[in-house]
Protein backbone atom coordinates (compact mmCIF):
# COMPACT_ATOMS: atom_id res chain seq x y z
CA UNK A 1 0.00 0.00 0.00
CA UNK A 2 3.14 2.12 1.17
CA UNK A 3 4.66 1.75 -2.70
CA UNK A 4 1.44 2.68 -4.23
CA UNK A 5 1.20 5.70 -2.34
CA UNK A 6 4.49 6.64 -3.21
CA UNK A 7 4.17 5.63 -7.00
CA UNK A 8 1.19 8.29 -7.10
CA UNK A 9 2.72 11.13 -5.51
CA UNK A 10 5.76 11.16 -7.55
CA UNK A 11 3.30 10.85 -10.74
CA UNK A 12 1.29 14.00 -9.75
CA UNK A 13 4.43 15.36 -8.70
CA UNK A 14 3.91 16.33 -4.94
CA UNK A 15 7.44 16.18 -3.19
CA UNK A 16 8.26 13.65 0.01
CA UNK A 17 9.65 15.22 2.88
CA UNK A 18 10.11 14.34 6.35
CA UNK A 19 9.95 17.03 9.53
CA UNK A 20 10.34 16.21 12.79
CA UNK A 21 8.45 14.35 14.90
CA UNK A 22 10.15 15.31 18.93
CA UNK A 23 10.23 18.80 18.67
CA UNK A 24 9.95 21.90 21.23
CA UNK A 25 6.45 22.53 20.46
CA UNK A 26 3.06 21.50 19.06
CA UNK A 27 -0.40 21.59 18.32
CA UNK A 28 -2.25 23.22 20.99
CA UNK A 29 -5.79 21.43 20.00
CA UNK A 30 -7.20 20.34 23.39
CA UNK A 31 -8.82 17.58 22.17
CA UNK A 32 -5.36 16.17 21.28
CA UNK A 33 -2.37 15.50 24.12
CA UNK A 34 1.54 14.75 22.93
CA UNK A 35 3.62 12.06 24.45
CA UNK A 36 6.43 13.70 25.56
CA UNK A 37 9.79 12.29 25.09
CA UNK A 38 13.39 14.03 27.09
CA UNK A 39 16.65 14.44 24.92
CA UNK A 40 19.64 15.94 27.45
CA UNK A 41 23.09 15.91 25.78
CA UNK A 42 24.64 18.36 23.17
CA UNK A 43 22.59 21.91 22.88
CA UNK A 44 20.74 21.26 25.42
CA UNK A 45 22.97 19.75 28.48
CA UNK A 46 20.69 20.56 31.49
CA UNK A 47 18.08 18.70 28.98
CA UNK A 48 14.38 19.51 27.46
CA UNK A 49 11.18 18.21 27.45
CA UNK A 50 10.14 17.30 23.24
CA UNK A 51 6.94 16.87 21.93
CA UNK A 52 5.98 13.95 19.88
CA UNK A 53 4.06 15.36 17.22
CA UNK A 54 0.23 15.14 17.26
CA UNK A 55 0.76 15.15 13.38
CA UNK A 56 3.03 16.41 10.96
CA UNK A 57 1.24 19.64 10.07
CA UNK A 58 3.53 22.30 11.71
CA UNK A 59 6.66 21.51 10.46
CA UNK A 60 5.12 20.49 6.25
CA UNK A 61 3.55 24.41 7.30
CA UNK A 62 6.95 26.19 7.86
CA UNK A 63 7.75 23.88 4.71
CA UNK A 64 5.07 25.12 2.39
CA UNK A 65 5.95 28.78 3.81
CA UNK A 66 9.51 28.13 2.69
CA UNK A 67 8.29 27.56 -0.77
CA UNK A 68 8.18 23.75 -1.42
CA UNK A 69 4.99 23.22 -3.31
CA UNK A 70 3.28 20.62 -2.80
CA UNK A 71 4.22 17.80 -0.61
CA UNK A 72 3.57 14.46 1.39
CA UNK A 73 4.70 12.92 4.36
CA UNK A 74 4.38 9.51 5.88
CA UNK A 75 5.59 9.09 9.27
CA UNK A 76 4.09 8.08 12.43
CA UNK A 77 2.31 10.58 14.99
CA UNK A 78 1.71 10.11 18.63
CA UNK A 79 -1.47 11.23 20.88
CA UNK A 80 -1.77 10.50 24.76
CA UNK A 81 -4.51 8.76 25.81
CA UNK A 82 -5.73 6.94 22.84
CA UNK A 83 -6.31 3.16 22.75
CA UNK A 84 -9.08 0.93 21.01
CA UNK A 85 -10.50 -0.64 18.62
CA UNK A 86 -9.71 2.14 16.15
CA UNK A 87 -7.08 3.97 18.45
CA UNK A 88 -3.33 2.90 19.19
CA UNK A 89 -1.51 6.41 21.07
CA UNK A 90 1.88 5.96 18.07
CA UNK A 91 -0.02 5.12 14.75
CA UNK A 92 0.47 6.38 10.85
CA UNK A 93 0.24 9.16 8.79
CA UNK A 94 -0.22 10.37 5.18
CA UNK A 95 -0.24 13.64 4.89
CA UNK A 96 -0.38 16.22 1.95
CA UNK A 97 -0.26 19.55 1.31
CA UNK A 98 -1.58 21.40 -2.35
CA UNK A 99 -1.37 25.24 -2.81
CA UNK A 100 -3.46 26.42 -5.32
CA UNK A 101 -6.22 23.27 -4.05
CA UNK A 102 -9.67 24.57 -3.29
CA UNK A 103 -10.64 22.02 -0.99
CA UNK A 104 -13.38 20.16 -3.63
CA UNK A 105 -10.42 19.83 -5.46
CA UNK A 106 -8.70 17.87 -2.65
CA UNK A 107 -11.29 15.61 -1.49
CA UNK A 108 -11.39 14.85 -5.88
CA UNK A 109 -7.83 13.66 -5.09
CA UNK A 110 -8.39 12.50 -1.41
CA UNK A 111 -10.88 10.09 -3.05
CA UNK A 112 -8.99 8.64 -5.95
CA UNK A 113 -5.87 8.07 -3.37
CA UNK A 114 -8.30 6.37 -0.92
CA UNK A 115 -9.66 4.27 -3.93
CA UNK A 116 -6.14 3.46 -5.07
CA UNK A 117 -4.84 2.61 -1.57
CA UNK A 118 -7.60 0.48 -0.67
CA UNK A 119 -8.08 -1.03 -3.92
CA UNK A 120 -11.66 -0.29 -4.45
CA UNK A 121 -12.22 1.47 -7.66
CA UNK A 122 -15.97 1.23 -7.58
CA UNK A 123 -16.11 3.36 -4.23
CA UNK A 124 -17.94 6.56 -4.77
CA UNK A 125 -17.93 9.69 -3.09
CA UNK A 126 -20.61 11.43 -1.31
CA UNK A 127 -20.61 14.72 -0.13
CA UNK A 128 -22.67 15.61 3.11
CA UNK A 129 -22.66 19.04 5.35
CA UNK A 130 -22.46 19.10 8.87
CA UNK A 131 -25.37 20.70 9.43
CA UNK A 132 -27.27 18.53 6.49
CA UNK A 133 -26.32 15.35 8.61
CA UNK A 134 -27.93 16.60 11.70
CA UNK A 135 -30.98 18.29 10.22
CA UNK A 136 -31.55 14.77 8.34
CA UNK A 137 -30.54 12.45 11.12
CA UNK A 138 -31.32 14.23 14.56
CA UNK A 139 -34.41 16.81 12.70
CA UNK A 140 -31.81 19.82 14.74
CA UNK A 141 -30.47 23.24 13.42
CA UNK A 142 -26.84 22.70 14.86
CA UNK A 143 -26.06 26.61 14.27
CA UNK A 144 -29.24 27.35 16.50
CA UNK A 145 -28.58 25.14 19.37
CA UNK A 146 -27.56 25.15 23.07
CA UNK A 147 -25.88 23.15 25.21
CA UNK A 148 -28.86 22.09 27.06
CA UNK A 149 -30.72 21.20 24.08
CA UNK A 150 -28.33 18.75 22.44
CA UNK A 151 -27.87 16.93 25.52
CA UNK A 152 -32.02 16.80 25.91
CA UNK A 153 -31.53 15.25 22.41
CA UNK A 154 -28.81 12.98 23.31
CA UNK A 155 -30.89 11.72 26.03
CA UNK A 156 -34.22 11.62 23.75
CA UNK A 157 -31.97 9.12 21.27
CA UNK A 158 -31.59 6.98 24.13
CA UNK A 159 -27.67 7.52 24.45
CA UNK A 160 -28.02 6.67 28.23
CA UNK A 161 -25.04 8.40 30.49
CA UNK A 162 -26.12 11.58 28.95
CA UNK A 163 -28.37 12.88 31.48
CA UNK A 164 -24.67 12.76 33.51
CA UNK A 165 -22.63 14.41 31.45
CA UNK A 166 -21.10 17.72 31.69
CA UNK A 167 -20.18 18.99 28.50
CA UNK A 168 -19.46 22.25 26.38
CA UNK A 169 -21.75 22.56 23.24
CA UNK A 170 -19.03 21.38 21.03
CA UNK A 171 -18.79 18.32 23.59
CA UNK A 172 -22.35 17.66 22.90
CA UNK A 173 -22.20 17.99 19.42
CA UNK A 174 -19.08 15.35 18.91
CA UNK A 175 -21.58 13.11 21.05
CA UNK A 176 -24.05 13.32 18.72
CA UNK A 177 -22.11 12.77 16.06
CA UNK A 178 -19.62 10.14 17.45
CA UNK A 179 -23.26 8.38 18.47
CA UNK A 180 -26.07 8.63 16.37
CA UNK A 181 -24.54 10.17 13.55
CA UNK A 182 -21.02 8.61 12.37
CA UNK A 183 -22.11 4.96 12.45
CA UNK A 184 -24.16 5.35 9.32
CA UNK A 185 -22.03 7.35 7.44
CA UNK A 186 -20.14 5.82 4.41
CA UNK A 187 -21.99 2.56 3.95
CA UNK A 188 -20.27 1.20 0.50
CA UNK A 189 -19.30 5.10 -0.17
CA UNK A 190 -16.54 7.21 0.85
CA UNK A 191 -18.50 9.98 2.74
CA UNK A 192 -17.19 13.18 3.36
CA UNK A 193 -18.74 15.31 5.79
CA UNK A 194 -18.43 19.21 5.34
CA UNK A 195 -18.54 22.60 6.48
CA UNK A 196 -18.08 21.93 10.25
CA UNK A 197 -19.25 24.97 12.77
CA UNK A 198 -16.17 27.36 12.54
CA UNK A 199 -16.05 26.64 16.46
CA UNK A 200 -14.69 23.09 15.24
CA UNK A 201 -12.40 24.56 12.94
CA UNK A 202 -8.84 23.72 14.02
CA UNK A 203 -6.45 24.88 12.13
CA UNK A 204 -8.93 25.75 8.85
CA UNK A 205 -9.97 28.66 7.77
CA UNK A 206 -13.61 30.41 8.63
CA UNK A 207 -16.01 30.38 5.64
CA UNK A 208 -17.30 33.80 4.70
CA UNK A 209 -20.88 32.67 6.38
CA UNK A 210 -19.19 32.98 9.69
CA UNK A 211 -20.58 29.98 11.07
CA UNK A 212 -18.77 27.12 9.37
CA UNK A 213 -15.01 26.40 8.68
CA UNK A 214 -13.64 25.34 5.51
CA UNK A 215 -13.13 21.48 6.99
CA UNK A 216 -13.99 18.08 6.01
CA UNK A 217 -13.27 14.47 7.02
CA UNK A 218 -13.71 11.28 5.20
CA UNK A 219 -15.66 8.26 6.56
CA UNK A 220 -16.12 4.76 5.49
CA UNK A 221 -18.18 2.59 7.18
CA UNK A 222 -18.88 4.78 10.51
CA UNK A 223 -15.15 5.35 10.56
CA UNK A 224 -12.99 8.40 10.28
CA UNK A 225 -10.18 7.88 8.10
CA UNK A 226 -9.63 12.13 7.35
CA UNK A 227 -9.22 15.73 8.06
CA UNK A 228 -8.76 17.46 5.61
CA UNK A 229 -8.83 21.58 5.65
CA UNK A 230 -8.28 24.97 3.73
CA UNK A 231 -5.48 26.17 5.85
CA UNK A 232 -6.09 29.19 7.52
CA UNK A 233 -2.71 31.03 5.95
CA UNK A 234 -3.28 34.51 9.01
CA UNK A 235 -0.33 34.72 11.45
CA UNK A 236 -2.59 36.73 13.77
CA UNK A 237 -5.58 34.58 13.69
CA UNK A 238 -3.68 31.54 14.18
CA UNK A 239 -1.48 33.07 17.21
CA UNK A 240 -5.30 33.95 18.90
CA UNK A 241 -6.14 30.08 18.21
CA UNK A 242 -3.07 28.98 19.69
CA UNK A 243 -3.60 31.02 22.53
CA UNK A 244 -7.82 30.15 23.15
CA UNK A 245 -7.04 26.58 23.27
CA UNK A 246 -4.28 27.15 25.74
CA UNK A 247 -7.00 29.02 27.46
CA UNK A 248 -9.09 26.26 26.64
CA UNK A 249 -6.52 23.42 28.24
CA UNK A 250 -6.25 25.06 31.15
CA UNK A 251 -9.70 25.37 32.28
CA UNK A 252 -9.51 21.66 31.43
CA UNK A 253 -6.76 21.30 33.48
CA UNK A 254 -4.57 20.04 31.28
CA UNK A 255 -0.91 21.59 30.97
CA UNK A 256 -0.75 24.65 28.14
CA UNK A 257 1.54 23.37 24.92
CA UNK A 258 4.54 25.68 24.07
CA UNK A 259 3.29 27.63 20.98
CA UNK A 260 5.00 26.81 17.73
CA UNK A 261 6.50 30.72 17.72
CA UNK A 262 8.41 29.39 14.48
CA UNK A 263 5.40 28.79 12.69
CA UNK A 264 4.32 31.78 13.51
CA UNK A 265 7.12 33.54 11.90
CA UNK A 266 7.12 31.29 8.59
CA UNK A 267 3.04 32.34 8.56
CA UNK A 268 3.97 35.90 8.71
CA UNK A 269 6.34 35.24 5.96
CA UNK A 270 3.82 33.81 4.15
CA UNK A 271 2.13 30.40 3.77
CA UNK A 272 0.72 30.23 0.52
CA UNK A 273 -3.09 29.45 -0.08
CA UNK A 274 -3.00 25.51 0.18
CA UNK A 275 -5.44 22.77 0.91
CA UNK A 276 -3.83 20.07 3.38
CA UNK A 277 -5.55 16.61 4.26
CA UNK A 278 -4.30 13.97 7.03
CA UNK A 279 -5.02 10.51 6.43
CA UNK A 280 -4.78 7.49 9.03
CA UNK A 281 -2.41 4.68 7.25
CA UNK A 282 -3.88 1.82 9.61
CA UNK A 283 -7.50 2.78 9.39
CA UNK A 284 -7.32 2.54 5.46
CA UNK A 285 -4.99 -0.75 5.69
CA UNK A 286 -7.42 -1.81 8.43
CA UNK A 287 -10.39 -1.36 5.24
CA UNK A 288 -8.03 -2.61 2.67
CA UNK A 289 -7.51 -5.93 4.27
CA UNK A 290 -11.57 -6.30 5.91
CA UNK A 291 -10.16 -5.86 9.81
CA UNK A 292 -12.16 -4.44 12.25
CA UNK A 293 -9.47 -3.99 15.41
CA UNK A 294 -6.50 -1.85 14.43
CA UNK A 295 -4.64 -4.26 16.53
CA UNK A 296 -4.70 -6.61 13.45
CA UNK A 297 -2.71 -3.89 11.03
CA UNK A 298 -0.05 -2.92 13.28
CA UNK A 299 2.92 -5.04 14.40
CA UNK A 300 2.97 -4.38 17.69
CA UNK A 301 0.46 -2.69 19.12
CA UNK A 302 0.39 -0.69 22.52
CA UNK A 303 -0.01 -4.21 24.73
CA UNK A 304 3.03 -5.56 22.62
CA UNK A 305 5.28 -3.12 22.18
CA UNK B 1 -14.46 5.18 48.22
CA UNK B 2 -12.73 3.65 45.63
CA UNK B 3 -12.72 4.68 41.77
CA UNK B 4 -11.95 3.32 38.41
CA UNK B 5 -10.87 6.04 36.09
CA UNK B 6 -12.51 5.39 32.31
CA UNK B 7 -8.61 4.50 31.56
CA UNK B 8 -9.20 1.26 34.05
CA UNK B 9 -12.41 0.01 32.14
CA UNK B 10 -12.00 -3.67 31.04
CA UNK B 11 -14.47 -6.78 30.79
CA UNK B 12 -15.16 -7.54 33.91
CA UNK B 13 -15.05 -4.46 36.09
CA UNK B 14 -17.06 -4.15 38.51
CA UNK B 15 -18.66 -0.63 39.00
CA UNK B 16 -21.43 0.91 41.13
CA UNK B 17 -23.84 2.64 38.90
CA UNK B 18 -27.59 4.58 40.01
CA UNK B 19 -26.66 2.95 43.11
CA UNK B 20 -26.69 -0.77 41.64
CA UNK B 21 -23.43 -3.28 40.64
CA UNK B 22 -22.88 -3.81 37.10
CA UNK B 23 -20.29 -5.35 35.46
CA UNK B 24 -18.46 -4.05 32.15
CA UNK B 25 -18.73 -6.68 29.34
CA UNK B 26 -17.62 -4.83 27.04
CA UNK B 27 -15.80 -1.19 26.95
CA UNK B 28 -15.25 0.82 23.51
CA UNK B 29 -12.76 3.89 23.41
CA UNK B 30 -14.67 6.41 20.77
CA UNK B 31 -13.24 9.67 19.99
CA UNK B 32 -13.53 12.15 16.76
CA UNK B 33 -10.02 12.99 15.59
CA UNK B 34 -10.17 16.43 16.55
CA UNK B 35 -12.99 16.16 19.30
CA UNK B 36 -13.97 15.02 23.00
CA UNK B 37 -13.48 11.01 24.07
CA UNK B 38 -15.53 9.31 24.97
CA UNK B 39 -16.30 5.26 26.60
CA UNK B 40 -19.09 3.33 25.20
CA UNK B 41 -19.51 0.73 27.61
CA UNK B 42 -21.76 -2.26 27.88
CA UNK B 43 -22.79 -2.99 31.13
CA UNK B 44 -24.75 -6.24 33.34
CA UNK B 45 -26.79 -5.15 35.95
CA UNK B 46 -25.86 -7.82 38.98
CA UNK B 47 -28.86 -7.13 40.49
CA UNK B 48 -31.33 -7.56 37.75
CA UNK B 49 -29.43 -8.84 35.28
CA UNK B 50 -30.51 -6.67 32.31
CA UNK B 51 -27.77 -5.13 29.66
CA UNK B 52 -27.02 -1.45 28.90
CA UNK B 53 -25.12 0.83 27.36
CA UNK B 54 -23.67 3.80 28.80
CA UNK B 55 -21.49 6.63 27.85
CA UNK B 56 -18.76 7.93 30.41
CA UNK B 57 -16.66 11.21 29.15
CA UNK B 58 -13.23 9.64 28.98
CA UNK B 59 -11.41 11.08 32.02
CA UNK B 60 -13.91 10.64 34.32
CA UNK B 61 -14.07 8.81 37.40
CA UNK B 62 -16.61 6.34 38.62
CA UNK B 63 -17.30 4.56 41.71
CA UNK B 64 -16.39 0.86 42.34
CA UNK B 65 -18.76 -1.98 43.09
CA UNK B 66 -17.45 -4.33 45.82
CA UNK B 67 -18.29 -7.31 44.09
CA UNK B 68 -16.89 -10.96 44.31
CA UNK B 69 -17.24 -14.18 42.83
CA UNK B 70 -17.35 -17.02 45.24
CA UNK B 71 -17.37 -21.06 45.10
CA UNK B 72 -20.11 -21.70 47.76
CA UNK B 73 -21.30 -24.96 49.12
CA UNK B 74 -25.63 -25.50 49.24
CA UNK B 75 -26.67 -26.08 52.64
CA UNK B 76 -30.23 -25.84 52.74
CA UNK B 77 -33.52 -23.95 52.07
CA UNK B 78 -35.49 -22.57 55.38
CA UNK B 79 -38.35 -21.53 53.03
CA UNK B 80 -37.76 -18.04 52.75
CA UNK B 81 -33.71 -18.07 52.56
CA UNK B 82 -31.15 -20.21 51.02
CA UNK B 83 -28.12 -21.00 53.01
CA UNK B 84 -24.68 -21.38 51.65
CA UNK B 85 -20.78 -21.78 52.91
CA UNK B 86 -17.30 -21.41 51.94
CA UNK B 87 -15.95 -24.57 52.21
CA UNK B 88 -12.59 -23.10 53.31
CA UNK B 89 -13.66 -20.17 55.82
CA UNK B 90 -16.84 -21.90 56.97
CA UNK B 91 -18.61 -18.41 56.90
CA UNK B 92 -22.39 -18.86 55.99
CA UNK B 93 -24.18 -16.73 53.57
CA UNK B 94 -28.11 -16.88 53.10
CA UNK B 95 -29.81 -15.97 49.52
CA UNK B 96 -33.34 -14.56 48.66
CA UNK B 97 -35.34 -15.45 46.08
CA UNK B 98 -34.51 -12.74 43.61
CA UNK B 99 -30.46 -13.55 44.02
CA UNK B 100 -31.65 -17.39 43.85
CA UNK B 101 -33.17 -16.78 39.86
CA UNK B 102 -33.47 -19.87 38.30
CA UNK B 103 -31.22 -21.56 40.49
CA UNK B 104 -33.54 -22.83 42.47
CA UNK B 105 -34.94 -25.15 39.89
CA UNK B 106 -31.68 -27.36 39.76
CA UNK B 107 -29.72 -26.86 43.06
CA UNK B 108 -29.81 -29.69 45.54
CA UNK B 109 -28.38 -29.72 49.16
CA UNK B 110 -24.12 -29.87 48.92
CA UNK B 111 -24.09 -28.86 45.29
CA UNK B 112 -21.44 -26.09 44.14
CA UNK B 113 -22.61 -23.15 42.90
CA UNK B 114 -21.04 -19.96 41.82
CA UNK B 115 -22.17 -16.78 43.85
CA UNK B 116 -21.89 -12.96 43.36
CA UNK B 117 -21.24 -11.24 46.86
CA UNK B 118 -22.23 -7.46 47.19
CA UNK B 119 -20.73 -6.17 50.14
CA UNK B 120 -20.29 -9.71 51.59
CA UNK B 121 -24.19 -10.62 50.71
CA UNK B 122 -25.37 -13.04 47.82
CA UNK B 123 -26.81 -10.93 44.85
CA UNK B 124 -26.96 -13.24 42.15
CA UNK B 125 -26.73 -17.51 42.28
CA UNK B 126 -25.24 -19.70 39.68
CA UNK B 127 -25.86 -23.50 39.09
CA UNK B 128 -24.03 -25.09 37.78
CA UNK B 129 -24.45 -25.90 33.81
CA UNK B 130 -24.83 -29.20 34.01
CA UNK B 131 -27.01 -31.00 37.22
CA UNK B 132 -27.39 -35.03 38.00
CA UNK B 133 -31.11 -34.92 39.27
CA UNK B 134 -33.27 -37.74 39.98
CA UNK B 135 -36.96 -37.69 38.14
CA UNK B 136 -40.04 -38.26 40.76
CA UNK B 137 -42.79 -38.29 38.55
CA UNK B 138 -43.20 -38.83 34.42
CA UNK B 139 -45.80 -41.02 32.46
CA UNK B 140 -44.77 -44.73 32.02
CA UNK B 141 -42.38 -44.97 29.71
CA UNK B 142 -43.23 -46.92 26.44
CA UNK B 143 -41.08 -50.15 26.02
CA UNK B 144 -38.53 -50.38 23.20
CA UNK B 145 -39.28 -46.47 22.14
CA UNK B 146 -35.54 -45.16 22.32
CA UNK B 147 -35.64 -43.00 19.60
CA UNK B 148 -36.93 -39.87 21.84
CA UNK B 149 -38.82 -38.43 19.32
CA UNK B 150 -41.53 -36.71 20.75
CA UNK B 151 -41.14 -36.73 24.65
CA UNK B 152 -42.63 -35.58 27.11
CA UNK B 153 -42.76 -33.83 30.78
CA UNK B 154 -41.10 -35.22 34.06
CA UNK B 155 -41.17 -33.57 37.30
CA UNK B 156 -37.70 -33.73 38.80
CA UNK B 157 -36.81 -33.94 42.61
CA UNK B 158 -35.90 -29.81 42.94
CA UNK B 159 -39.76 -29.44 41.16
CA UNK B 160 -38.47 -28.44 38.25
CA UNK B 161 -40.08 -30.37 34.68
CA UNK B 162 -37.89 -30.72 31.78
CA UNK B 163 -39.02 -32.30 28.37
CA UNK B 164 -37.26 -36.45 28.36
CA UNK B 165 -37.68 -39.10 26.21
CA UNK B 166 -40.19 -41.77 26.15
CA UNK B 167 -38.19 -44.35 27.46
CA UNK B 168 -37.04 -42.53 30.82
CA UNK B 169 -39.07 -43.99 33.76
CA UNK B 170 -39.62 -42.30 37.06
CA UNK B 171 -36.91 -42.98 39.56
CA UNK B 172 -33.83 -42.58 36.91
CA UNK B 173 -31.44 -40.01 37.26
CA UNK B 174 -30.86 -37.18 34.17
CA UNK B 175 -28.50 -34.75 33.45
CA UNK B 176 -29.96 -31.67 32.63
CA UNK B 177 -28.02 -28.49 30.75
CA UNK B 178 -29.56 -25.46 33.04
CA UNK B 179 -28.48 -22.92 30.72
CA UNK B 180 -31.46 -23.77 28.59
CA UNK B 181 -33.52 -26.64 30.84
CA UNK B 182 -32.69 -29.36 28.14
CA UNK B 183 -32.52 -32.72 28.80
CA UNK B 184 -28.76 -34.32 28.09
CA UNK B 185 -28.69 -37.82 28.33
CA UNK B 186 -29.72 -40.25 31.64
CA UNK B 187 -27.32 -41.38 34.45
CA UNK B 188 -26.95 -44.90 35.35
CA UNK B 189 -25.86 -45.08 39.22
CA UNK B 190 -22.56 -46.34 39.77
Amino acid sequence: MLAELRRYFAGAGVLEVETPLACSSSGTDPALQPVMARYTGPVFPQGTDLYLQTSPELGMKRLLAAGTGAIYQICKAFRDGEAGRLHNPEFSILEWYRPGFDLGQLMDELAEVVRLAVERPELEPVCESYAGLFRSTLGVDVFDCSAEQLQALAIEHHVLGAEGLNLDRDGWLDLLMSHLVQPNLGQGSLCFVTDYPASQAALARVNPDGRTAARFELFYDGVELANGFHELVEADEQAQRFEADNCRRKAQGQPPIRVDRLLLGAMQHGLPDCSGVAVGLDRLLMLRLGEKDIDRVMSFSLQRC
Amino acid sequence: MATYSTNEFRGGLKLLLDGDPCTIIENEFVKPGKGQAFNRVKIRNLKTGRVLEKTFRSGESVEAADVIDRDLQYLYSDGEFWHFMDNDTFEQYQADATAMGDAVKWIKEQDTCMVVLWNGAPIAVDSPNFVVLEITETDPGLKGDTSGGGGKPATLETGAVVRVPLFIQSGEKIKVDTRTGDYVSRVKDE
